[in-house]
């Protein structure tokens, strides 16, 4: 890996920084109480991050996007990282599986996608099948040439601002030595669509407006035309591009990292007990020591992961290792920003309680810590037999 | 017309500036720099008279250190056309003086010929609020200094100032050098093309040497010193108690 920022890399970040502060901080409190995001609001970011170009600028030049490289597009998450992400999801950043689509689906899906003009959402999860991918139970079955769907999908993030869903569902079961195995198809349903229903889903304590929702399918029927990939090729699909959303997760721990870093940093300089400020006492100046050194280790570890796939080497592990370590760094931080801030963390009045929410779900989507340990020791041990 | 933009690399406005310990200056060292915020306004409105067709070429210019070669990347991927470096310094510590820099300005309008110089009103770091009246002593130039309205007819620019009291409106004589206030307008974000672009986009470098201007300091800084405190204020329960105070302390 090269060390250090090119001078575009640079001011890469430093744009994305300056919007999120400029554009998206000043409605955060208003989000955060009322749990949603006024509709003017969206349309303005969306408006200006086209504008900018920066608009699904994760998508390659030949569908008329910036085309930016892993680590690139990793700058530009970690900035946006420090905002809230109810309003910094209108920053577009389609899911690249899109770019698994086909014939007429370009220009049904894909190119308006890029464009802003219509946004997705990506469901996988189901109550009984979170980690465990396989045990979906929601299906579509053949009938008359067409698949029709019944079950439903839950803690499916932005499908309240989706035109169109990105849905894995089970078209078949295979039986193998370990028993039933499903297979997979993943499918392009747009709202409205007969038999899909989109509703709110629960009120989490992490990212207050950016919704949770629920998905059910009462034999919604489906034409071969919205299969994205191929028949029973769901896995192959999300293999080929869903890596992306666990290098999301790291570097967004980290800008959100930095974020309260400074808030910590700036406490400890000025606040006084005990005739001095707080930041002289070892408890605390040490306590800042440890917070910065952890966020710097995550981004490195982020950005290497990211560069890995700029230089086509296996970045599976890697990937894994910066999730693991960026949402478990920033459930440290956020920890330790409060306790530096004393009661006052704890208040509304402050953002520090927030980030502190907001982290705990860093660790469990997009992935558990435990499945990432499990990728992480099982690409270690495997070649070895083990 | 061509339109030259001087710009300079300062403290960022963010950070807390701290004074070296033997007083003789505002420590630099690892700190974030940026571009004169009264410049950035100034690359704007630049930029805002190309896209009005009332320039043809934006040229920025920097004098100081090598790192300055940042600032006008910046200024390049907000759209300036391309960028010309006179490095004057290797010690981030070591700031040119106004005339130096107006010295260099006016060799560079020279070889340049812009037809406007758009200029912050002064940096944010020293306050000096010099260089663009300098220049136009220099070249014997008409000047608009603290400019929060600009608008260019033909031979002609009309300035409006921002001044104590309100609001003064010049009419100036092309060539001229316009300083800019902060009312002016509200710079945009290097769009992601454009920073892209900046790259390719031409940066000479020269060297104050190459201008033949001495750059030498003329002013000796006796002591740099951190302002005072504020005093804590006061919470108090109602109003009139705040007006008895402000009555006990002469205030009102």
């Amino acid at each position: 890996m090269q060390y250090g920022l090119t001078d575009e890399q640079e001011m890469i970040a430093a744009t994305v920084r300056a919007f999120v502060e400029k554009e998206i901080y000043p409605h955060e409190a208003l989000v955060e109480r009322t749990g949603e995001v006024p509709q003017e609001i969206a349309e303005e970011i969306k408006r200006k991050t086209i504008e900018l170009g920066f608009y699904a600028c994760n998508f390659p030049e030949s569908v008329g996007c910036a085309g930016l490289c892993h680590l690139d597009f990793a700058l530009v998450e970690r900035e946006l990282g420090r905002g809230s992400m109810a309003l910094n999801h209108f920053f577009g950043r389609p899911q690249n599986i899109l770019m698994a689509c086909e014939g007429d689906q370009v220009d049904r899906y894909l190119m308006p996608a890029v464009r802003g003009e219509r946004m997705d959402a990506l469901a996988m999860t189901e109550p009984g099948a979170g980690s465990d991918v396989r045990g979906m139970t929601c299906s579509a079955k053949r009938d008359r040439g067409d698949w029709v769907m019944n079950g439903s999908k839950h803690f499916i993030s932005g499908a309240d601002h989706a035109d169109f869903v990105i849905v894995f569902i089970a078209t078949g079961e295979d039986m193998t030595d370990k028993g039933p195995k499903k297979r997979i198809t993943a499918f392009l349903v747009d709202r409205g669509t007969p038999g899909f229903t989109i509703r709110d889903g629960y009120r989490s304590v992490s990212h207050r407006g950016y919704k949770n929702m629920i998905l059910e399918f009462d034999d919604c029927r489906l034409p071969d035309a919205q299969v994205l990939g191929a028949v029973d090729g769901g896995f192959e699909v999300m293999n080929t591009w869903l890596y992306a959303t666990r290098i999301t997760v790291a570097t967004m721990s980290v800008g959100r990292a930095r974020r309260v870093f400074d808030h910590a940093l700036g406490y400890a300089a000025e606040r006084e007990q005990f005739g001095q400020k707080i930041g002289k006492f070892q408890g605390v100046s040490f306590q800042l020591a440890d917070m910065i050194t952890e966020i710097d280790a995550a981004d490195l570890l982020t950005l290497a992961a990211a560069n890995r796939l700029d230089q086509g080497l296996p970045a599976n592990r890697e990937i894994a290792s910066a999730k693991l370590y960026a949402s478990e760094m920033l459930a440290r931080v956020t920890d330790a920003a409060i306790q530096i801030h004393g009661g006052m963390g704890l208040m509304d009045d402050f953002p520090m309680e927030r980030f502190w929410r907001d982290a705990r779900v860093e660790r469990i989507w997009d992935g558990t810590s435990e499945i990432q340990r499990h990728i992480i020791s099982r690409d270690l041990l495997r070649p070895l037999g083990a | 017309m061509k339109v030259l933009v001087p710009v300079k690399r300062v403290i960022d406005y963010n950070v807390k500036v701290r004074v070296k310990a033997d007083g003789s200056g505002v420590d630099l060292a690892n700190v974030k720099m940026s571009m004169n915020p009264f410049d950035e306004i100034a690359v704007e409105e630049a930029i805002r008279l190309k896209e009005a067709g009332k320039a043809e070429e934006i040229v920025a210019v920097s004098i100081g250190v090598k790192q300055a070669q940042e600032t006008l990347r910046t200024a390049l991927a907000m759209g300036a056309d391309r960028a010309i470096l006179v490095i004057a310094a290797d010690d981030v510590h070591q700031d040119i003086e106004p005339l130096a820099v107006a010295k260099i300005l006016a060799k560079v309008v020279e070889e340049e010929q812009p037809g406007l110089v758009l200029a912050g009103k002064q940096a944010i770091d020293n306050d000096m609020n010099a260089t663009g009246q300098m220049l136009s002593a220099l070249l014997g130039w008409s000047q608009g200094t603290f400019a929060s309205e600009l608008d260019i007819d033909g031979d002609h620019a009309k300035v409006t100032r921002e001044v104590d009291g309100g609001l003064q409106t010049i009419k100036v004589k092309m060539p001229a050098i316009v300083t800019v206030d902060l009312r002016l307008n509200e710079p945009r974000y290097a769009s992601l093309p454009n920073i892209m672009k900046a790259k390719k986009k031409p940066l000479d470098e020269k060297t104050a040497a190459d201008y033949g201007v001495d750059v030498t300091p003329r002013l000796e800084i006796v002591k740099t010193a951190e302002p005072e405190a504020r005093a804590a204020g006061e919470m108090v329960p109602d109003v009139d108690t705040l007006v008895a105070k402000l009555k006990e302390k002469g205030v009102v």
